[in-house]
C-alpha cells in the first residue's frame, strides 16, 4: 500500500474505554492519537443504552447513556482527537501495523507506537446454551432488540419471555414493556441473578414482571416465527427437573446470557489471554504480554459500570503515553522492565480472577485498583488479601455475588515493605 | 396454466443438480419449490461430507451414484466455483474385537472401486490426527473423503441451471398430481402446471408425490440428525473427517472441519414422524456431546455456537429410488436421497438427465455455459486489488458482518444476482453474513436495512427465512 499513515497511539473501538483512553493519552503529552471506530458513531454500546444510571461515580450525576458518550465525545472534539468512523480493524500485526477498511480510503495501514485494545464484548448466542428446539424468527440477543428498539425504533415482538438476568436482560424488560409489549417472564439458569440489584428493582420488581431463577429454556415452538417456550426448572447442576416443564406462548425470546470480550484481533497478534475472562493478561499498567498493546473495558473484562470502564480506560490511556514517551526517550525499554521483577497475583477461595494479573511495585501507582468477581453469592464474608501467605488485609461484604464486580486496592507503600514479594492471593473467607 | 416439457419438485441439491444436467439440452424444464429459495430442506442441514464410498452395499445404486459423484465433484466444485476439499476421512475402530468390521468396510470399499483405502494402525492414526481418541486401536483411512459446503453447491447448482434457461418458481407448493392422457398436471397453491415428464426430488415428502401416481407405493420416513458447529477457532482440532464405525442407525458421530474452517458434530440419527421436525432435542444434543467423545479427544465445547437439526429423507429399503415409474410413465423418482446423497448429487443428475436424455431424444445444447462465478470474496483477493475494487465499488469496503468479515458489496451481490437472496437466511447461507461466533447479533440490523433498500420493501417485511418469518412486530408503542 502506498499510504501508510502513523501514530503514537492507535485505539481500536471509540467506545466508553476507547474515548476515555483517548481523552486520557492526550492529556498526558500524546497528540497524534487515532481512534479507528467500525460502528457509525463514536460512543459504542452506550448509544443504544437510553436509560439513566450512567455516569454517578465519574460525573456525580445521573445521565443516560447517549448522555454519557456525548461527554467523552466532547472532550475528544475539544482535544482535537483524529477518528475515523465506519472503519473496520481488519488485522494488527505483532509489531503494531494497524490494517484497517472503510469505504472512503479502502485498505489502509497505521504505524502504530502504543495499540490501545478496547473493541468491547459480544453477547453469547443461543447456539453456546444448547437450547434445544426449532430456530425460527423472534429469538434475538438482548443487546441486538436493544439496538432495533431504542436506536431504530422497531419493535422485535409483542409478547416477551426473556432468559438470563444479565444487565441487558433487566433493562430489555423494562424496555419492551415500555414500549408496549408484554414481557411475560424473566428466567435465570443459575439460583441468583447476573444482574445488579437496583436493575432487579427497578425494572422487574417495579413493573410486576416474574423472575424464575434456577430456570431454563428448554424447548422453543415454531417454524417461522416463534410460538412459545418452554422452561423447566434446573438442578443444582443446571440440568432440567423433569416435571417442572412449563409453557409460555411468545412470539419473541430475548437472550441475556453472558457476554464474550471480542478478542480475535488480539489473538490474531499474539496476544495472551485469560480463558475465565477470555480478556488479555495484562500488568497493573494494562499491558499486555506484548510490549505497547494495552487493554481496557470490557475487551478485558466484562464490567458492570460504564463509570469504571472510563477509570480503567484512562488507566490505559496514561500508561500507552508513559510508554510512548520513554520509547522516544530511550531505545532499551525492555533492560528496565527486566531489571523490575513482577509480583503475581493469585485467585483463592470464591474468586475467578484477578485485573490485572501482575504488579511491579516500582512501576505502579501509589494506588493500585485490582477488580476481581466472585464465582458464587457469599453472605457476610471478608475479602481478604494476602502476600505470601500472610494476610495483610481484610474488608467484611454483607454479600458479595457474580453479579456486581469487587475491587481491592493496593498501595504502592504496602508493595515496598514486602521487597521479595512473590505473590499476592485474593480469596473470599467465611466471617 | 403453465406448461414445460420437464417439471422438478424440489430446489434442494438433487433438484438443481437434475435441472443443471438438464440445462445441458434443448428442454424447456422448471423447478418448484415450496420455500422461498433454493436449500431449505434436507440439503441446508447436513454434514457437509463428500464420501468416499465404503459404506453403501456392493452393487447398490447408493454406491454407484457415491463413487460416481465423489470422482465428479472436484471438477464440478471448479466450474461452480465453491469450496470442496478433499481432506480424507478416518474411521475409528477402538478395539480389536471390532477389527474385522473394519476389514469388511475396507473389502466393501474395495469392491465399490474406492481408491487409495488403507488401514492404519495406532501410532499411524494419533501421528496424523493427534485429536482422535487414545483409545483408538486403528482406523480405515480414505484419501478419496472430502467436503464441500452444502448451501454453496445448492445455490451455483440452481445459479447455474438458470443461467443455461432453467426456470424456479419459489413459494410453489404442489398439492395435487394428476394424470393425463400424455404427462402431468401439477396443482400448486400458484396455479397449475403442466408437463410431459416430472422429476420428483421433493426429499422427505418425495413418498406423497409418488403415492399420489403409482399403485406401488414408497415410503419416506425423515430420520432426524442433530449437530453442533464449533467457532473457527475450533476448526483445525482434526484435518480429516473422523467417523466411528457404523452402528445400527446411521455412521454414528462425526468430527470434522467444514468447507469454511469451523467444526462440525453430529449427526444423530432418531426416526421421526412429523417431516417438518427439524427441532434439536435435548436428548439428541446429549447424544452428539457424549457420543462424540468416541472418537476425538479435547474437543473445545465451550466454542459451540450454534445447534441444528437436519432430515433425511430414508427409503425403508435403505436405497436410492432413481427410475421411471413403471407404472407411470414420464414420471421419474428421485427419492430417499439420504447419506451419501450430497456427495451422490452430481452423478444423480447426470442419472436423471439421462433418463430424459433417452426417453426424450433430447439434444445437446451449443451454448451450455459451464461455469458459474461465485460470490466475489474481497478476503480472497491481494491488497492492491483489494484496493482498487473498494475504489470502483465502496460497498466492499464496508464490514456488515465483523465475525466473517462480509462486505456489504458481497450482501448486494447475494441479493442481486440470479436467484438472489430474499432473507436473513438466504444472505446468510450465499455469504455467510450472520454465520460467526456472534451468530448474527451484530450485523442483523444492518442485513435487514440492505434487504429492504435492495427489494424495496418496509423492513417490517423483511423475513428470516420467507413466509411468515417476519423478524420485526411492528414500531415502538404502535400499539399503545
Amino acid at each position: 500500500m502506498n499510504n501508510q499513515l502513523s501514530a503514537d497511539i492507535v485505539i481500536i473501538g471509540g467506545g466508553p474505554a476507547g474515548l476515555a483512553a483517548a481523552v486520557a493519552a492526550k492529556k498526558n503529552g500524546i497528540d497524534r492519537i487515532l481512534i479507528l471506530e467500525r460502528d457509525r458513531e463514536l460512543g459504542g454500546i452506550l448509544n443504544q443504552c437510553i436509560h439513566n444510571g450512567f455516569g454517578l461515580h465519574t460525573f456525580k450525576e445521573e445521565l443516560t447513556g447517549p448522555e454519557y458518550a456525548a461527554r467523552f465525545i466532547g472532550q475528544i472534539l475539544e482535544l482535537n482527537i483524529a477518528y475515523k468512523l465506519n472503519t473496520m480493524v481488519m488485522d494488527i500485526s505483532r509489531d503494531k501495523v494497524v490494517t484497517a477498511m472503510n469505504r472512503e480510503e479502502g485498505l489502509f495501514e497505521v504505524r502504530a507506537g502504543a495499540v490501545i485494545l478496547a473493541m468491547g464484548c459480544r453477547e453469547r448466542p443461543r447456539g453456546a446454551l444448547n437450547i434445544p428446539g426449532f430456530r425460527p424468527a423472534g429469538i434475538f440477543s438482548a443487546g441486538t432488540a436493544q439496538r432495533l428498539v431504542n436506536m431504530e425504533g422497531y419493535l422485535p415482538g409483542r409478547e416477551v419471555v426473556i432468559l438470563g438476568s444479565g444487565d441487558i436482560g433487566l433493562i430489555m424488560a423494562r424496555r419492551m414493556t415500555l414500549e408496549g409489549a408484554k414481557v411475560k417472564v424473566v428466567a435465570e439458569l443459575m439460583p441468583y441473578s447476573g444482574g445488579l440489584k437496583r436493575n432487579i428493582v427497578q425494572c422487574l420488581d417495579d413493573y410486576g414482571i416474574p423472575l424464575k431463577l434456577s430456570h431454563t429454556v428448554v424447548d422453543i415452538k415454531g417454524k417461522e416465527r416463534l410460538e412459545g417456550i418452554t422452561l423447566a426448572e434446573v438442578d443444582g447442576r443446571g440440568k432440567p427437573i423433569p416435571g417442572t416443564e412449563e409453557f409460555y406462548s411468545c412470539d419473541t425470546l430475548l437472550l441475556s446470557v453472558g457476554l464474550i470480550p471480542e478478542n480475535e484481533l488480539s489473538a490474531g497478534m499474539g496476544v495472551e489471554l485469560n480463558p475465565v475472562t477470555s480478556g488479555p493478561r495484562v500488568n497493573e499498567s494494562l499491558e499486555t504480554n506484548i510490549e505497547g498493546v494495552f487493554a481496557c473495558g470490557n475487551v478485558l473484562h466484562v464490567h458492570d459500570l460504564v463509570d469504571f470502564v472510563s477509570e480503567e480506560a484512562a488507566a490505559a490511556g496514561k500508561n500507552a503515553a508513559a510508554y510512548v514517551r520513554a520509547a522516544k526517550e530511550t531505545a532499551g525499554r525492555a533492560a528496565e522492565r527486566a531489571s523490575f521483577p513482577a509480583v503475581r497475583l493469585t485467585v483463592g477461595t470464591g474468586v475467578r480472577y484477578t485485573v490485572p494479573e501482575t504488579i511491579c511495585a516500582e512501576r505502579m501507582d501509589e494506588h493500585q485498583t485490582v477488580r476481581f468477581r466472585v464465582g458464587g453469592v457469599y453472605k457476610n464474608c471478608y475479602v481478604s488479601v494476602y502476600f505470601d501467605g500472610e494476610r495483610i488485609s481484610r474488608r467484611k461484604k454483607a454479600v458479595v455475588a457474580p453479579g456486581e464486580m469487587e475491587e481491592i486496592m493496593l498501595t504502592k507503600k504496602q508493595l515496598m515493605e514486602y521487597p521479595d514479594l512473590k505473590e499476592i492471593n485474593v480469596r473470599i473467607e467465611e466471617a | 396454466m403453465q406448461e414445460y416439457e420437464v417439471i422438478i419438485i424440489g430446489a434442494g441439491v438433487s433438484g438443481c443438480a437434475a435441472a443443471r444436467e438438464l440445462s445441458r439440452y434443448d428442454v424447456k424444464v422448471c423447478v418448484l419449490e415450496k420455500e422461498e429459495d433454493v436449500c431449505c430442506g434436507t440439503s441446508k442441514a447436513n454434514s457437509g461430507i463428500v464420501h468416499a464410498g465404503y459404506d453403501a452395499p456392493v452393487g447398490s445404486l447408493k454406491a454407484q451414484m457415491n463413487l460416481r459423484g465423489n470422482e465428479m465433484m472436484e471438477k464440478l466444485a471448479e466450474e461452480l466455483d465453491i469450496p470442496f476439499v478433499r481432506n480424507g476421512s478416518l474411521v475409528v475402530c477402538r478395539s480389536e474385537e471390532d477389527m474385522p468390521k473394519l476389514r469388511e468396510l475396507y473389502d466393501r470399499g474395495i469392491a465399490n472401486g474406492v481408491k487409495g483405502l488403507q488401514i492404519l494402525g495406532r501410532e499411524e492414526v494419533l501421528a496424523k490426527e493427534p485429536n482422535v481418541t487414545e483409545e483408538v486401536y486403528a482406523a480405515l483411512y480414505a484419501p478419496t473423503g472430502g467436503i464441500v459446503c452444502p448451501f454453496e453447491l445448492n445455490i451455483a447448482l440452481a445459479e447455474n441451471a438458470y443461467a443455461n434457461g432453467a426456470e424456479f418458481r419459489f413459494g410453489t407448493e404442489v398439492q395435487e398430481i394428476r394424470r393425463l392422457e400424455e404427462g402431468y398436471e401439477l396443482v400448486t397453491d400458484q396455479g397449475i402446471f403442466r408437463a410431459g415428464f416430472v422429476v420428483n426430488a421433493a426429499g422427505v415428502y418425495a413418498d406423497r408425490f409418488h403415492n399420489m401416481v403409482s399403485g406401488r407405493k414408497i415410503e419416506i420416513t425423515a430420520r432426524r440428525g442433530d449437530y453442533c458447529l464449533l467457532d473457527k477457532s475450533a476448526g483445525n482440532h482434526v484435518k480429516s473427517t473422523i467417523f466411528t464405525l457404523p452402528g445400527k442407525f446411521g455412521k454414528g458421530v462425526l468430527v470434522a472441519p467444514t468447507a469454511h474452517g469451523n467444526l462440525i458434530l453430529g449427526p444423530t440419527a432418531i426416526d421421526i414422524e412429523d417431516k417438518e421436525g427439524t427441532n434439536t432435542t435435548r436428548e439428541g444434543l446429549d447424544q452428539v456431546l457424549e457420543r462424540v467423545g468416541m472418537n476425538a479427544k479435547n474437543l473445545p465445547m465451550r466454542q459451540v455456537i450454534t445447534s441444528f437439526a437436519g432430515l433425511r429423507a430414508h427409503e425403508k429399503n435403505d436405497e436410492f429410488v432413481i427410475e421411471e415409474l413403471e407404472d407411470a410413465p414420464g414420471f421419474i423418482d428421485c427419492a430417499g436421497i439420504e447419506s451419501p446423497g450430497l456427495t451422490s448429487c452430481p452423478a444423480v443428475g447426470e442419472r436423471i438427465a439421462g433418463i430424459l436424455r433417452e426417453r426424450m431424444g433430447l439434444t445437446e445444447k451449443k451454448d451450455f455455459i459451464s461455469v458459474r462465478k461465485g460470490i466475489l470474496k474481497p478476503v480472497t483477493l491481494p491488497k492492491e486489488e483489494r484496493a482498487r475494487l473498494i475504489k470502483e465499488n465502496p460497498a466492499y469496503g464496508n464490514i456488515i458482518c465483523r465475525c466473517e468479515m462480509i462486505t456489504e458489496g458481497e450482501i448486494i451481490d447475494a441479493i442481486r444476482r440470479p436467484l438472489g437472496a430474499r432473507s436473513l437466511d438466504g444472505v446468510k447461507r450465499r455469504t455467510r453474513a450472520g454465520m460467526g461466533r456472534c451468530q448474527a447479533g451484530f450485523c442483523s440490523p444492518r442485513v435487514m436495512e440492505i434487504l429492504a433498500r435492495e427489494w424495496d420493501i418496509d423492513i417490517r417485511d423483511v423475513t428470516k427465512s420467507g413466509g411468515a418469518s417476519k423478524v420485526l412486530a411492528g414500531t415502538n408503542k404502535d400499539i399503545l
